[in-house]
């Protein structure tokens, strides 16, 4: 596309024909000014960007900052078309407006090949983000935030230059074409004269929006590329970051929750009058027979009082079950036809006719997750006169809105909802169930807020758990060990389903789910003759999107069975992959990047082996290598090296960090990340039995990314998937132990030959 | 009760067992210091008393009379502004919530190592982060640790 973009094409356009990350109504998507509320003098020239009088600017944050660094990276994109200077720029969240719709959110939901760029194709992904757009959903999630901010905010920047321009060029009676900006300053250089943002901003917003608009080239970017330092770090070294947890309000009320603890059931009648007569025990309040609720003057007394009530919970149908049950239950599944995601030649027929030798089947699993984020699950609420008001650090606010405005029976437009530093979100913080709670209990306090904070009992108790799971595979090869037919069918609770179950049960129903099935159906290798199959099998546990969702495990699975396929084909896993990569040159560099900076191939001490996986996931590949050795008979991860080609690259130090980030994460499960079920109860309760990485376990991580020019993809998730198989395969090396079910407990010694 | 918090003396009601870490929240208003799981595994309620990191979540503020509390929001001295100009350059936060008793703990061992080698700092930061910014959290200590020494030669 043109780096000129027409703001009426746009409109009439959009991602199908254009192609990228646009949809039809990406010029709306500039908004008015007035959505941003500007106060003391500001001046919004859209909904993105306000100016103030000494010359600050003010980029709009729809997305939930939760450390991946999203308000740094939003600023820089528009920062950079409008040319102004970082230490001007500052960032302030937005308030709920569909122009803050997040349009790139449901790609992640499309069952598409990611490469599959026909028409059809771009149809069905510019649909989705028209129906983004037309739900209003301003929701932080599936690494989408940049991919798309990418064309609006660069778009708001440029156009908020282009009015300075226009409105010096009035004052200064000079062609704009005769002016620069320079340094966060309108610049004239023929007569050195220049003209200050904030002396500008007035009638450069009186001007009608220009309509055709130039976007720069990769090559003249000053602020994307660049590791710009993060907004929001200074707060967060002092003590002075406000998370939704430290939210204080005059008269607030403190209060402490206790949930039905087996999956299915209900509470039994008690004496609320005795409860309420508990010590510093202001109010007892129950909640759909669900969970009890007590109100205090402080979060102490409220936990210290609920955890003395005498409670006795009807445990329902669902009282018996426990992980032996649900792997059965998973195991029975994979009997099932399911349904078909991918189909290519006639897998079962080659399967059939390759004698046995040439033939392998393995069974994977994986257990339920819980996120665990360090700020436990919380929420403040008040109604007062008709208006509902949510302190939360969500993912989600226009959810929590809409789910606020449900509970307390008001139209959405009398709920505000702050969102503040969130402590940790990977996924959780999609959920709004301590909205309704917060708000259910706001309801009944005659004004007074309420601050709801969950134990970190009940925050592991009562999660949307990443999903257990299970695959089976079958692959065929031929006689120089190439795959010649693949066959995987995946069991699992499906996300889609259990969500719909949560926030519209009348509609829930049971659908094909890409999301159960990502990563498994998009097999980059060639192979001639594949199937891929999903069931969905749901269990009483309720299941949400984990730090890369279906990835999380699909990859696990797939980048192991690969490599078992290497081994039985008596290859080297790297060479294996890039010989099967053949139509993949963007997965070939990765790999090959990763493996140069690992230094695969050469020797070791004794005693350490390396293992290889390489993922696609969210726009962006990643490859990663996995140093490791036993050590006091436990496994120790050393070193992970990480390739990633995320598309253009807005901050490298950020997508260092994500990396970073999302290797501990998934590290973490591989290495000791399980709920456990009995007697229909989740069986961990804190960190002492639902532990993570932690420093003295921290391998040294490098991390490469690949320079690119396309637009960008995602990073907060993509590098989870690789690294749980990475370790696996290199505990393969290590011991010849083939590990298929996390978390990695080996119980082999290191291989002696 | 009373209680030296950041060189003042504070006064307040509370129950004699409630935990130095709700005391620091709910009375005081100090959110600086964080919840995480309230039974000293993860860390995120680490304040210094007298110079030594302690998990307040599980410690009675009444215990600590005559003691002197520093939480993260603390005028901070030259131990605490070295690291937290070091998490800055380092860009350590992700989502900052464990970064407050992460400094806190890197403190506390620099009054008593101002030197410290790898393994010392593994056995001393046993604090959680779901971030993982440990690479990043080490690298801050050890370049704390260098500005110090400087400061000192």
């Amino acid at each position: 596309m043109s780096p000129t973009l027409n703001r009426r094409r746009f409109l009439l356009t959009g991602a199908a024909l254009g192609g990228g990350l646009l949809v039809g109504c990406s010029g709306q998507r500039l908004g008015e000014g007035a959505t941003f509320a500007p106060v003391d003098g500001q001046v919004a020239l859209n909904a993105w960007v306000k100016i103030t009088p000494d010359d600050r600017v003010i980029v709009a944050a729809p997305r939930s900052e939760m450390g991946q660094g999203v308000h740094t990276g939003l600023a820089q994109l528009l920062a950079d078309e409008l040319d102004a200077r970082w230490d001007q720029v500052s960032v302030e969240a937005a308030p709920l407006a569909r122009v803050y719709a997040n349009t790139a959110l449901l790609l992640n939901v499309s069952p598409l090949l990611p490469d599959d760029d026909g028409l059809l194709a771009r149809l069905t992904r510019a649909s989705l983000q028209t129906v983004g757009y037309a739900l209003a959903l301003q929701v932080t999630g599936g690494s989408s935030s940049i991919r798309d901010a990418w064309e609006p905010l660069r778009l708001a920047g440029a156009t908020a230059r282009q009015q300075l321009l226009a409105a010096a060029a009035a004052r200064l009676q000079v062609p704009p074409a005769e002016l620069t900006v320079q340094d966060g300053q309108v610049r004239h250089a023929a007569s050195g004269r220049t003209l200050r943002f904030g002396e500008l901003a007035q009638a450069a917003a009186a001007l009608p929006a220009p309509t055709d608009v130039s976007l720069k080239p990769a090559s003249a970017h000053r602020l994307i590329g660049q590791p710009v330092p993060r907004t929001d770090i200074p707060v967060k070294v002092n003590g002075q970051a406000r998370f939704g947890i430290d939210t204080r309000l005059p008269g607030l009320l403190y209060a402490a929750i206790r949930q039905c603890p087996v999956f299915g059931g209900h509470l039994r009648p008690f004496d609320l009058q005795a409860a309420r007569a508990l010590p510093g025990v202001k109010d007892v309040i129950t909640l759909n027979e669900q969970a009890v609720v007590v109100l205090a003057g402080n979060t102490w007394t409220a936990q210290q009082a609920v955890n003395a009530l005498p409670l006795q919970w009807e445990e329902g149908p669902h009282a018996q079950l426990d992980s032996a049950a649900v792997s059965a239950q998973l195991r029975a599944a994979l009997q099932e036809d399911g349904t078909r995601f991918r189909h290519q030649g006639d897998a079962a027929a080659v399967l059939a006719q390759t004698p046995a030798p040439r033939r392998l089947q393995a069974e994977y699993e994986v257990p339920f997750l819980a996120h665990a984020a360090m700020e436990p699950v919380n929420c403040t609420a008040q109604v007062k006169g008709g208006q509902v008001t949510v302190w939360c650090g969500t993912q989600a606010p226009s959810l929590a809105q809409w789910l606020a405005a449900r509970v307390a029976d008001v139209d959405t437009d009398q709920v505000t909802v702050h969102v503040p530093w969130l402590g940790g979100g990977f996924g959780r913080r999609l959920e709004s169930d301590m909205v309704e709670q917060a708000v259910a209990l706001a309801l009944r306090t005659q004004g007074a807020p309420v601050k709801l904070t969950w134990s970190r009992e009940e925050d592991l108790q009562h999660d949307m758990y990443r999903p257990a799971a299970m695959a089976r595979f079958e692959a065929a090869l031929d006689e120089q060990g190439r795959p010649l037919a693949w066959r995987n069918k995946v069991a699992a609770p499906s996300i889609g389903l259990s969500t719909m179950q949560r926030l519209l049960p009348s509609l829930a129903m049971d659908m094909p789910d890409k999301n159960q099935i990502e990563g498994a159906f998009e097999l980059p290798y060639t192979v001639p003759n594949l199937e891929v199959r999903q069931v969905r099998s749901a269990t009483p546990v309720p299941v949400g999107s984990w730090r890369s969702v279906g990835h999380s495990y699909n990859a696990f699975f797939t980048e192991c069975f690969l490599d078992e396929l290497a081994h039985a084909a008596q290859q080297d896993p790297v060479a294996y992959r890039l010989s099967l990569l053949a139509q993949q040159p963007r997965h070939q560099t990765v790999l090959k990047a990763a493996a140069q900076r690992a230094g695969w191939g050469q020797p070791l001490p004794a005693g350490r082996a390396r293992g290889v996986a390489l993922h696609e996931s969210f726009g962006s590949v990643c490859a990663q290598v996995a140093e490791v050795a036993i050590e006091g008979g436990r496994l120790r991860v050393h070193r992970v090296v990480a390739a990633i080609d995320c598309g253009t690259v807005v901050n490298p130090d950020t997508v260092d960090a994500q990396l970073q980030s999302a290797i501990v994460y998934g590290l973490s499960a591989a290495l000791m990340g399980e709920i456990t079920l009995k007697d229909g109860r989740v069986q961990q309760r804190n960190f002492p039995d639902y532990d993570a990485i932690r420093l003295a376990d921290m391998p040294r991580i490098d991390t490469v990314l690949l320079p690119s020019t396309a637009p960008p993809g995602g990073v907060g998730e993509p590098g989870t998937p690789p690294v749980a198989p990475a370790v696996a395969n290199a505990l393969f090396a290590l011991t010849g132990e083939r590990l298929r079910r996390l978390p990695l407990r080996p119980a082999q010694q290191v291989k002696t030959t | 009760m009373k209680l030296r918090v950041n060189d003042h003396e504070t006064e307040f009601d509370a129950p004699p067992d409630m935990p130095l870490l709700w005391v620091l929240r709910d009375e005081l208003g100090l959110t600086g210091t964080k919840f995480g799981c309230g039974v000293a595994s993860c860390g995120a309620c680490t304040v210094e008393v007298d110079g030594v990191a302690m998990r307040s979540c599980v410690v009675p503020a009444s215990a600590l009379a005559g003691r002197s509390v520093r939480t993260i929001e603390g005028t901070p001295d030259g131990i605490v502004a070295a690291l937290q100009a070091a998490w800055v350059r380092h860009q350590t936060p992700q989502c900052g919530y464990c970064q407050g008793g992460m400094i806190l703990a890197a403190a506390s061992l620099l009054r008593q190592n101002p030197a410290p080698g790898d393994a010392d700092i593994d056995q001393a930061i046993t604090n959680l982060c779901r971030c993982g910014t440990y690479q990043r959290i080490r690298a801050a200590i050890h370049d704390a640790a260098q500005t110090l020494q400087g400061a000192r030669a």
